[in-house]
């Protein structure tokens, strides 16, 4: 238990601590009691936050009447006990076991200012050991990200807690016995050959520096600490920059909402991108007569036959100049503009206000489209709000959480392990996904379903609790409508009848049904495997439709939780960065809307919803959109079918790109406006938990790069938008509370207030309002205030596998890279982890085609053809490839198809049908990726 | 587009598999094999390692792994285990498996004092490349030493010769006990106490009273009173467990194994009793790896009762160690019956309240429930009418050591070293004079023989700082140096700790090095000798300093 969450409970038990009565609340530990009374008990193994496991004896002390010393970190007080810890007898031994540990570490401090071991060392006055050392193990250096120096180790365990009952990765063993006793990754092998998925929890935990952020990270002193929040996926976790001389030198986590210090490998390790040689610096325009197309030689380093150099004011004279001749010749609906999911909100806000007010048109959208718009239109018509109704952390009072196309230990890493610590404390956890992930084992059951039969199941599942009488009947009759619908249409979808479909043996559908609807709580999380189909919105609604018809929702433990995957693709889609809705999810063809938004924005508002993201790129190929402006964000390698994302964006009169990166999409830019990485900027982010949270700026911008919101400021600007935000950050306190306004969801929390708790849950109505983590307790925000049950049929995928290409292709994201890669691929661990593209393929199929693991394969689909390394994997199910999107030279977009969900305009890029051959001719890499930048930086290493 | 080439050199290769190893499609395979049947759960982790150990001679790493996979472990869950217990031997890629037959030569006090030195030495050179001879920690038969373990043949008086020629005979299993067995133990009566209890005739609060007349207190080594324990755990909430300790490794000591070998069911009728008394629905039979003679005994009587129980069985489980003396700690055993590393728990909670898969628990040594029966049967009388010097009972002594005829023997409590020698050891062995002793095995300490007179029992040694543990007295002669015997406890404490707590982990390997010195730091291991019984986890550290004070104290003239 935390020493906050204690403060809470009344009861108190007065014991004597040397002497002194003083009082401890009832389950606080010796050592807890006696810190919030200013006295600090040595401690070695004990990590508040962490199980004490009073292995270490630095804690000991002496209880009146005991035969010998206890641990108190490991002891609660009793009333009336007297305890010692200061006297002769504790000292002895305290500064004793101080003293053995002391025999056995080098003497070279390596973690200087933070060696718990050597402070304590000073406190207790012991100065050296009398004893003589142990023989010291060799470091291990074989991780890029960190070091392991065994000879620093106290054995305190506090790394096997932190990686098997905090973060739960299952790779740290305290293995051998006696002094031979020995921390072991997996079967002793080297870290960096090991399953370490290198979260760096054990490093934030060990109190030495035996285990250490790699190239000596430890040794260099900050300048300052800056808090902030990560940048990479939508769980949001708090951190602290440690920066020195304008550079990350290593990142800490910290206490936040969300993730409680916890951090993945891209949290911890994956910032150094920001200081890549390949930041854009200076404004690009494209040469006179340079033609757009997918065959120039792209290189980030060397685009000069591209590009020049421009000042800032020719560069935005040039792109406004550009924008304002299509808008004003052709008109405002031949724009379009692609905000960032990896902005802030205020930048959000302020690109959607830029097309709708400076543009005119409601062609504005971004990366949601790709990922949750199918689960967002099944939401909004079901329960009435896209946003999730509980927070990842209810996994902790769920009894049952059924996770579906989900693979959070790479894509919401953190998130994963709640999920994980909710299976160690008892939580019954259903996997269901066609491919096998690291959560499977922790699962009370395992789901392979084949692909593309996601309503077969879920169907089967509703089916089962109607048939088994399992409804909840009361919940049904007072908060849902439509529910005779959803009966009549699951009369089909008997298990039995869907077990050939599904793979899943009916008996087991069954079981998983009786146990999500019989639970006292039951949870359902679900990621891109359920929204990326044609049939995404369909299978939204199966789910929906599972938790109301046995009320499921509204109460702790419970509910529907879609996991968003940037940063901010949350607080995006609320600020309005969709082609439909205004801030706060207001639709743009409500007239009370429009009026409401013309007057706050001071303009005449287009009418109509815009076009999302699919249809714009099929607009620019048409010749219908002949401008774009398009701010971090990467269609040319994100976009299905992206021979044809990239044939659209050549087609335009102009592109203006703003990123940090020349991308492939700034590659067929006609300006690009060099813009600012998220540590180099202040604002907030909406992660997928509806937090509010602050990031600060840590870093100045590299060259003449200038800040996002600034840029779009000064474009809106010179579109005649006549705006004027003041203050320091270009603007950004101005600019949130003039979003505040536009949003009722958030209309308490205050920049002032943000800058006090950094983190606040929505929807916060009211400034005293402390957030509500649950929604939907009494009703939901639909016109009824009843949830819609809307049934779903069986629509086959847009492309089944066929004679000539009978494996199917399933993309997504590894856990080391974020999307297209322009990041990660330039973070020097990141890309040394994950260096090169690969497929990854059961080695039984691997073997049909006679493959060994590692040999270059050719995947082809009917839109194009890829080379890439094959990565035996018995977790991909037979029949079937996965490939992550982020490689640029083995894009998997080339090969993906464009089919949309008729709903939520979602392409189908989980599904598509492609031919597997060994063989074929690798692309030569370009200037960044394969583990370039590591090798730079670690020289020999 | 990207067609800018960069050195090869800087280009790192794709991981052709997911991180780390990946399960190999033949171990997996085997291991199917070796599991069928078996269950999974993850206290069965022992058990299957020694399904794989005993099929395959070693646990490779490619089958570790795939039993991890089998067994929804972790690898380092796995591999923790199998590198904790010393009877294990883990191969990894590229390194030898072991050869197919291991001797291990006991090299505990005892044996080591009967030539198991001379053994080890001359061994390796005479029983070739296929055969490995390595030390090891007490066997459990120091009436015998020196003693070996040819394969899982164990047996006492062992020279070159009978090495060699078990070896050569192909002798590596134990000869099959011949106890008294199911039929012939039914037939004289047996378990007819126990059916009386659960049909009623014996009243449960009678029947722990008795306990508490008869003074009977835990063999094990703690003493706690067996009829308090009940009261304890049977007020705790159900479902109760218990877990019987016969993992007796506390070197010198063999009393248990000598009872098993002969009468086993007095044993578990004893143990059927308490589980009534205390409304146990599960016991758990914890037996050491070095009896392998007593498992086999234990699997086919075990089987016999359960063929034809006299009355409903509660569901008894037999579990085996694999080489860990710290596995007598009671709480390091439950830890071990849960399929982890014997590491002892810290307590409170105490494992009556919270034990065996965190449910209250009954533990018992093995030879506390073997006087049950008679006890309840006949009452306290003949039992307390036993003892000497104000003492009451009797007590199993296992002696060993420079006597005439060591071995178990049951002596009233209170008998003092010297009588218990003359009176029931046949005396000092020739050409040999009664120099030291020690009362309750390593970590009792070490008394001189001029502390020969004093009562040997619970409570009674305290004061002099030694203590009578599991009883066992290992006797030295002036042949013996008091200090060697130190060492040689302190190094078998520090090959046995467990390796959790720092006093003990760090403290018995510093002190065993201190100790080698001729002359010792005798300030500075004092010093290390409080933090250890002072600040250590569990009795192994607590007691490890004993003989380091014992010889500071009693023997000065030796360091």
């Amino acid at each position: 238990m935390k020493m906050n969450e204690l403060a809470t409970t009344a009861e108190t038990i007065d014991f004597k601590l040397n002497g002194e009565t003083i009082s401890a609340f009832a389950g606080e530990t010796i050592i807890q009691a006696a810190s919030r009374h200013g006295v600090e008990i040595p401690r070695l193994c004990y990590k508040e936050g962490y199980r004490a496991d009073g292995n270490c004896r630095a804690c000991v002390v002496e209880i009146k009447g005991e035969r010998v010393l206890a641990p108190s970190c490991c002891r609660a007080p009793a009333m009336g006990m007297e305890i010692e810890s200061t006297s002769a007898r504790a000292l002895h031994s305290q500064k004793m076991v101080v003293e053995l540990l002391l025999s056995d570490v080098p003497k070279e401090d390596l973690k200087p200012g933070g060696n718990e071991l050597f402070h304590w060392a000073a406190e207790l006055g012991v100065q050296h050991s009398r004893f003589e050392a142990r023989h010291q193990p060799k470091a291990d250096i074989s991780h890029p990200a960190m070091d392991v120096n065994l000879d620093a180790c106290i054995q305190c365990t506090r790394c096997v807690r932190a990686c098997r009952e905090e973060q739960v990765n299952d790779v740290i063993g305290y293995a051998f016995r006696g002094e031979a006793s020995k921390i072991v990754f997996d079967f002793d092998d080297p870290m960096g050959a090991s399953t370490c998925v290198a979260c760096g929890e054990c490093v934030q935990a060990c109190p030495t520096g035996a285990l250490a952020p790699a190239r000596h990270a430890y040794a260099v002193k900050a300048d300052k600490e800056v808090d902030s929040v990560c940048p990479f996926c939508g769980v949001g976790c708090q951190l602290t920059y440690h920066v020195k001389d304008n550079k990350i030198i290593r990142v800490d986590g910290r206490d936040g909402p969300s993730n409680h210090e916890r951090l993945c490998v891209k949290g911890r390790f994956g910032f150094d991108y920001v200081s890549h040689p390949q930041r854009l610096t200076t404004p690009l325009i494209r040469k006179a007569g340079v033609a757009k197309g997918d065959d120039i030689a792209m290189d980030p380093t060397n685009w000069s036959s591209v590009f020049r150099e421009a000042s800032w004011e020719e560069a935005l004279e040039l792109a406004a100049t550009g924008l304002k001749k299509v808008r004003d010749t052709i008109g405002p609906n031949a724009l379009a503009g692609f905000g960032s999911a990896k902005g802030s909100n205020e930048e959000a806000y302020l690109f959607q206000k830029l097309v709708r007010t400076g543009f005119g048109t409601n062609n504005v959208d971004h990366c949601t489209r790709l990922c949750h718009a199918s689960s967002v239109v099944a939401l909004l018509e079901g329960i009435g709000s896209g946003a999730v109704s509980n927070q990842v952390s209810d996994v902790a009072k769920a009894e049952v959480i059924f996770l579906i196309g989900a693979n959070p230990t790479s894509n919401h890493p953190v998130a994963a392990t709640w999920i994980k610590n909710a299976v160690q404390r008892g939580a019954r956890l259903i996997v269901a996904d066609p491919r096998r992930n690291e959560l499977a084992r922790h699962a009370w059951k395992y789901l392979q379903f084949t692909a593309d039969m996601d309503v077969a199941l879920l169907n089967a599942m509703i089916f089962t609790i109607i048939e088994e009488g399992l409804v909840d009947k009361e919940f049904v009759r007072q908060r849902t409508s439509n529910f005779e619908a959803l009966k009549e249409n699951a009369r089909g979808f008997s298990p039995e009848k869907m077990a050939p479909l599904c793979g899943i043996p009916a008996e087991t559908i069954r079981e998983v049904a009786r146990a999500y609807a019989t639970s006292k709580g039951s949870m359902i999380l679900w990621g891109m495997g359920v929204s990326q189909h044609v049939h995404g919105t369909d299978n939204a609604r199966c789910l929906i439709a599972l938790s109301l018809m046995t009320g499921q929702i509204g109460r702790p433990g419970t509910g529907l939780h879609p996991l968003r995957g940037q940063n901010n693709v949350q607080g995006a889609s609320d600020a309005g960065l969709i082609p439909m809705m205004y801030p706060d999810y207001i639709r743009v063809d409500d007239p009370d809307a429009i009026a409401r938004f013309e007057k706050f924005w001071g303009r005449t508002l287009d009418h109509k919803a815009g076009l999302t993201v699919v249809e714009i790129m099929d607009a620019a190929c048409e010749g219908r959109i002949k401008g774009m402006y398009i701010m971090g964000e990467n269609p040319a390698m994100s976009d299905p079918n992206a021979h044809h994302a990239r044939e659209g964006l050549a087609a335009l009169d102009m592109l203006v790109v703003q990123d940090i990166f020349l991308t492939e999409t700034a590659y067929f830019a006609d300006v690009v406006l060099p813009a600012s990485a998220w540590p180099e900027k202040t604002g907030t982010v909406s992660n997928t938990d509806r937090m509010v949270q602050l990031g600060k700026r840590a870093l100045d911008m590299p060259g003449d790069a200038r800040q996002d919101l600034w840029i779009i400021q000064q474009l809106a600007n010179k579109l005649g938008c006549g705006w004027d935000y003041q203050g320091p950050e270009s603007g950004v306190a101005e600019v949130y509370e003039e979003m505040r306004q536009a949003m009722d969801t958030i209309a308490g929390i205050t920049w002032d207030r943000l800058q006090e708790q950094s983190s606040v849950t929505y929807p916060c109505r009211t400034e005293d309002d402390p957030g509500q983590p649950v929604v939907f307790t009494e009703n939901f925000p639909t016109r009824d205030g009843l949830g819609k049950f809307v049934p779903a049929d069986l629509i086959p995928a847009n492309e089944r596998p066929d004679a000539q290409y009978p494996f199917v292709l399933i993309t997504g994201r590894q856990l080391e890279h974020w999307h297209t890669g322009s990041m990660t691929r330039r973070a020097s661990v990141l890309d040394a982890i994950e260096p090169l593209a690969v497929g990854s393929v059961h080695p039984l199929d691997l073997d049909a085609i006679g493959c060994k693991a590692g040999d270059v394969i050719t995947v082809a689909s009917r839109r194009g053809e890829i080379a890439l390394t094959a990565r035996a994997d018995d977790g991909t199910p037979r029949g079937a490839v996965f490939i992550p999107f982020a490689f640029y030279e083995a894009a998997a977009n080339l090969l993906t198809n464009a089919a949309l969900d008729p709903f939520g305009k979602i392409a189908e890029v989980k599904y598509c049908a492609v031919t597997l051959k060994k063989g074929g001719k690798l692309q030569e890499l370009g200037s960044y990726g394969g583990g370039q930048s590591f090798a730079e930086k670690s020289g020999a290493r | 587009m990207n067609e800018v080439a960069i050195p090869i050199s800087k280009i790192r290769r794709a991981r052709p598999t997911p991180k780390g190893r990946a399960v190999d499609p033949v171990a997996r395979e085997e291991i199917a094999r070796v599991l069928e049947g078996a269950p999974r759960a993850a206290e069965y982790l022992i058990e299957n390692l020694h399904r794989v150990q005993d099929r395959f001679g070693h646990l490779s790493a490619a089958r570790l792994n795939a039993l991890a996979e089998a067994m929804r472990l972790s690898m380092a869950q796995v591999y923790e285990v199998a590198t904790f217990y010393h009877h294990f031997d883990i191969v990894k890629e590229g390194e030898d498996a072991p050869a197919a037959v291991t001797v291990r030569v006991c090299e505990t006090l005892s044996c080591r004092m009967a030539g198991a030195g001379d053994l080890l030495e001359k061994l390796p050179g005479l029983v070739g490349p296929n055969v490995r001879v390595i030390a090891a920690p007490c066997i459990g038969r120091c009436a015998e030493a020196p003693a070996v373990c040819v394969g899982q043949n164990a047996f006492g008086h062992a020279t070159e010769a009978t090495v060699a020629a078990a070896l050569a005979a192909g002798a590596v299993k134990a000869p099959a006990l011949e106890p008294i067995a199911f039929a012939e133990y039914v037939s004289q009566g047996g378990y007819r106490t126990w059916v009386e209890c659960v049909d009623g005739k014996r009243d449960v609060d009678a029947v722990i009273k008795t306990m508490d007349d008869a003074g009977l207190r835990g063999l094990g080594g703690a003493g706690f009173p067996t009829g308090r324990k009940w009261k304890i755990v049977r007020a705790e909430p159900g479902p109760r467990l218990m877990a019987i300790n016969i993992d007796e490794g506390e070197p010198g000591t063999f009393k248990d194994r000598h009872y098993l070998e002969r009468d086993p069911h007095r044993f578990m009728e004893g143990m059927l009793i308490a589980a009534w008394a205390v409304g146990i629905e599960d016991i758990y039979v914890y037996l050491r790896d070095e009896y392998h003679a007593c498992r086999e005994l234990l699997e086919r009587e075990l089987a016999a009762l359960a063929a034809d129980p006299p009355a409903k069985l509660p569901r008894i489980h037999l579990r085996r160690g694999a080489g860990a003396y710290i596995c007598g700690e009671e709480s390091a055993m439950i830890e071990s019956i849960e399929g982890k590393r014997g590491m002892p728990r810290l307590r409170p909670p105490y494992v009556a309240q919270v034990g065996l898969f965190g449910r209250p628990t009954l533990e018992h040594n093995m030879e506390t429930l073997h006087w049950i029966r008679d006890l309840v049967a006949k009452g306290p009388g003949w039992f307390v009418s036993e003892g000497r010097r104000g003492r009451k009972g009797l007590r199993s002594f296992s002696v060993s050591g420079r006597v005439k005829t060591p071995g178990v023997h049951l002596a009233p409590a209170g008998i003092s070293a010297r009588e218990l020698i003359d009176e029931y050891c046949g005396g000092m062995l020739d050409g040999h004079e009664f120099y030291a002793y020690l009362p309750g095995g390593a970590s009792g300490g070490i008394l001189p023989a001029s502390m020969g007179d004093i009562a040997l029992d619970f409570d009674t040694l305290q004061p002099h700082g030694v203590f009578i543990g599991s009883a066992a007295v290992i006797v030295l002669s002036r042949h013996d140096r008091a200090r060697d015997a130190a060492l040689n406890l302190m190094r078998f404490f520090e090959h046995e700790s467990c390796g959790q707590c720092t006093p003990c982990r760090v403290g018995t390997a510093k002190a065993a090095h201190l100790m080698e010195s001729r002359k010792w730091d005798q300030s500075l291991l004092e010093e290390l000798s409080v933090a250890m019984a002072d600040a250590s986890i569990c009795g192994l550290g607590q007691a490890a300093p004993n003989p380091i004070r014992c010889v500071v104290k009693h023997f000065p003239h030796e360091v």
